[in-house]
């Protein structure tokens, strides 16, 4: 059974509009940042290439911008997230506060670590991309509220509707995106299929 | 109707059906690395939980593995806390390990072939996008983040949503001094780096057929490149001589049965597909990736594409790639100028790459502007190479000679573009700040022609240095 705080019916936060397609997650967390054995430091390096200099010195990104420093949904273009799989991406955005992801279309491997995360990534036209986009640059304190019950998105008193895979949503719905407790409770049915799964027994019968 | 490969796999594997709709698959082979699983480990410990199926879980080293000097402890005080976190994870978890003292080392989606651990039919993961590699051998073979290895270590099962199949199918042969790198870079090119997303690609037709083993390696290997999870080539007879006597496939009486199930598994002739893209293979020339993703790619002999001409809907990704990459629309590919030249990475770093790109070194000397290593993939490779004299052709070229491992692939290990430099790469992901510095260029495209791109100092065709 999940606990309640895992259930995500609606999440609500100010928008961070982060423009550009194919935005990859080396991009998103440069490499030299996973030399760590834990996830928990690594919200200061979101970014971190796009958003300093190699002084140090700050450059112009959104995430930079005091009218979205407190944003706690991104909104993003085309196939966010190619590339390497490294959950450091999402875990990073999610630790530097980030609670939602808006956009055109995720690369599959990071939006699957997305909802393991318990994070929604909300599919939207790319119209409605960059209305969402416009509609937060012109008010960056308007409230961005995700319904997944009803798969829309209400931002300064326009609706939008989203997609997201099934499976997804229902995870989501009932907080039962943390799988390990579902998977394992089948753990007879786990070991009734390596029985019948030939190379598992080394081809001996 | 018949069924595809991934059906017959994805069926085999099924577990059951989960609350959230997904289907629960057992995953055969799992294979981890330093990076991403110290944190799987810390919540199996953090829940109390064991690893279910030891045995059929892999550990090697390669990301964070110094390439010069492999002393211990490592000068970078991190990465040496990662060497020593896997060490630990996996002798209190009773995992293989295939850490430095070990003959058989190397990078994750090269040993792993190699040992012939990936086998047709299989599920593997691995918490790495590269695993698409494995499928040349047949395989289901997908990356994963860290909460999945976490799935798999707990319960050696995966949630899983069963993707769509494109049939890839490429037509006649390749044409002389075409690799299965350029086909892959075309593929990508043709279809977009999104194009593949809720797919997973299977290679087919008379040219994919008469690709050696490696070569299909390579190429399943950057299907993740384009947006695809997975990919697959069918295992046939080639597939099965490249197995036989390897250390970990099947032996004597059990390796008949293994090739009745193999041959099973490959997809019916009538198999019904979600999508075919047809290709002709005599159509493809070496090829370059020059911008800021693999799809941003054009042939040898053509020029720099203008944004204007592009789809609408790839103007902005053109005009940052400009913007990053600094080079001129519409100017010629070949001339464009190099200052490092790197060999090697899970894409194009087993045996026949290195060979390939002896072929075009050996009796010549490499740019005195360009700075050039050669990594083989695995300390197999290396023993191989070594057997063949290659190291030597390398050297005498202007070549460094480096141990296994990552390398210039990713930038977690000490061999780093600085600055500007632009890398002509036998890697697969030309991204902003892949090779280490936030400003470098990173030029994408087979070993053959990274090797003539170092002789020259600049791009060429590698057909026309002739031999």
């Amino acid at each position: 059974m999940a606990a309640t705080e895992s259930v995500r019916v609606k999440v609500e936060g100010t928008g961070i509009p982060v423009p550009g397609d194919d935005i990859d997650t080396d991009r998103i967390i440069p490499a030299r940042y996973l030399r760590e054995i834990s996830f928990e430091a690594l919200g200061k390096y979101a970014f971190f290439d796009e958003r300093y200099d190699e002084a140090g010195k700050p450059k112009p990104h959104p995430l930079n911008d005091p009218r979205f420093q407190d944003g706690a949904i991104l909104i993003v273009g085309r196939n966010f997230g190619c590339g390497s799989s490294r959950e450091h991406a999402p875990q990073a955005l999610m630790r530097m506060g980030i609670r939602a992801f808006i956009g055109e279309s995720f690369a599959e491997i990071f939006s699957g670590n997305c909802t393991a995360l318990g994070l929604p990534a909300a599919r939207v036209s790319h119209e409605d991309a960059q209305a969402i986009a416009g509609l937060v640059e012109a008010d960056p304190h308007a409230a961005v509220s995700i319904d997944l019950d009803a798969a829309s998105i209400a931002v300064s008193g326009r609706r939008f509707s989203f997609t997201m895979p099934d499976s997804d949503r229902r995870s989501l719905l009932t907080g039962e995106w943390d799988t390990t407790s579902v998977l394992l409770s089948n753990e007879k049915s786990i070991r009734a299929a390596a029985a019948r799964i030939p190379y598992v027994n080394g081809f001996r019968t | 109707m018949g069924r595809s490969l991934l059906d017959k796999v994805w069926d085999l594997h099924k577990v059951g059906t989960l609350p959230s709709g997904q289907d629960q698959l057992f995953i055969g082979l799992h294979l981890i690395h330093e990076v991403t699983s110290p944190q799987a480990f810390q919540a199996l410990k953090d829940r109390g939980l064991k690893v279910m199926f030891p045995g059929r879980t892999f550990a090697t080293v390669d990301h964070i593995v110094p390439t010069d000097d492999q002393r211990r402890p490592f000068a970078d005080g991190q990465a040496e806390a990662m060497m020593q976190a896997i060490e630990r994870n996996t002798r209190e978890h009773g995992i293989r390990f295939f850490g430095l003292g070990s003959a058989e080392q190397g990078i994750v989606h090269i040993i792993g072939p190699e040992l012939g651990l990936t086998q047709p039919g299989m599920t593997v993961a691995c918490g790495d996008s590269h695993t698409s590699t494995h499928g040349a051998l047949g395989s289901l073979a997908f990356g994963v983040g860290t909460s999945q290895i976490r799935d798999i270590l707990a319960t050696q099962t995966l949630s899983l949503t069963r993707p769509k199949v494109r049939r890839i199918d490429v037509s006649g042969g390749l044409a002389a001094g075409v690799s299965s790198k350029d086909l892959i870079i075309r593929i990508i090119a043709d279809l977009g780096v999104n194009g593949g997303i809720g797919f997973a690609y299977e290679y087919a037709g008379p040219a994919i057929e008469s690709l050696p083993m490696e070569a299909r390696l390579t190429l399943c290997n950057m299907s993740i490149e384009a947006g695809a999870r997975a990919g697959y080539v069918n295992p046939d007879a080639t597939t099965f001589s490249y197995l036989k006597g390897r250390t970990f496939a099947p032996q004597g009486a059990d390796f008949e049965t293994a090739l009745t199930f193999w041959k099973g598994i490959a997809s019916d002739p009538d198999a019904r597909y979600d999508d075919v893209f047809k290709l002709e293979g005599a159509s493809v020339e070496p090829m370059v990736a020059w911008g800021i993703n693999p799809g941003q790619a054009v042939g040898v002999s053509r020029r720099l594409p203008r944004v204007s001409d592009a789809k609408p809907e790839d103007r902005d990704a053109l005009r940052k790639a400009y913007e990053h990459t600094g080079f001129d629309e519409n100017s010629p590919l070949q001339g464009l100028q190099v200052d490092v030249a790197f060999v090697g990475s899970c894409t194009n770093g087993r045996i026949s790459d290195l060979r390939e790109a002896a072929r075009v070194l050996k009796g010549r000397k490499v740019s005195p502007r360009v700075k050039a290593l050669a990594v083989p993939g695995s300390r197999s490779v290396a023993r191989q190479a070594e057997s063949e004299g290659l190291p030597d052709v390398f050297r005498a070229a202007g070549f460094q000679w480096r141990e296994a491992g990552c390398s210039m692939c990713l930038a977690m290990n000490p061999d780093k573009l600085t600055d500007r430099q632009v890398c002509a790469s036998s890697s697969n992901r030309n991204f902003i700040g892949r090779q280490g510095s936030p400003k470098g260029r990173t030029l994408l495209m087979s070993p053959a022609m990274v090797a003539a791109a170092a002789l020259a100092g600049e791009v060429v065709d590698v057909r026309a240095l002739g031999d």
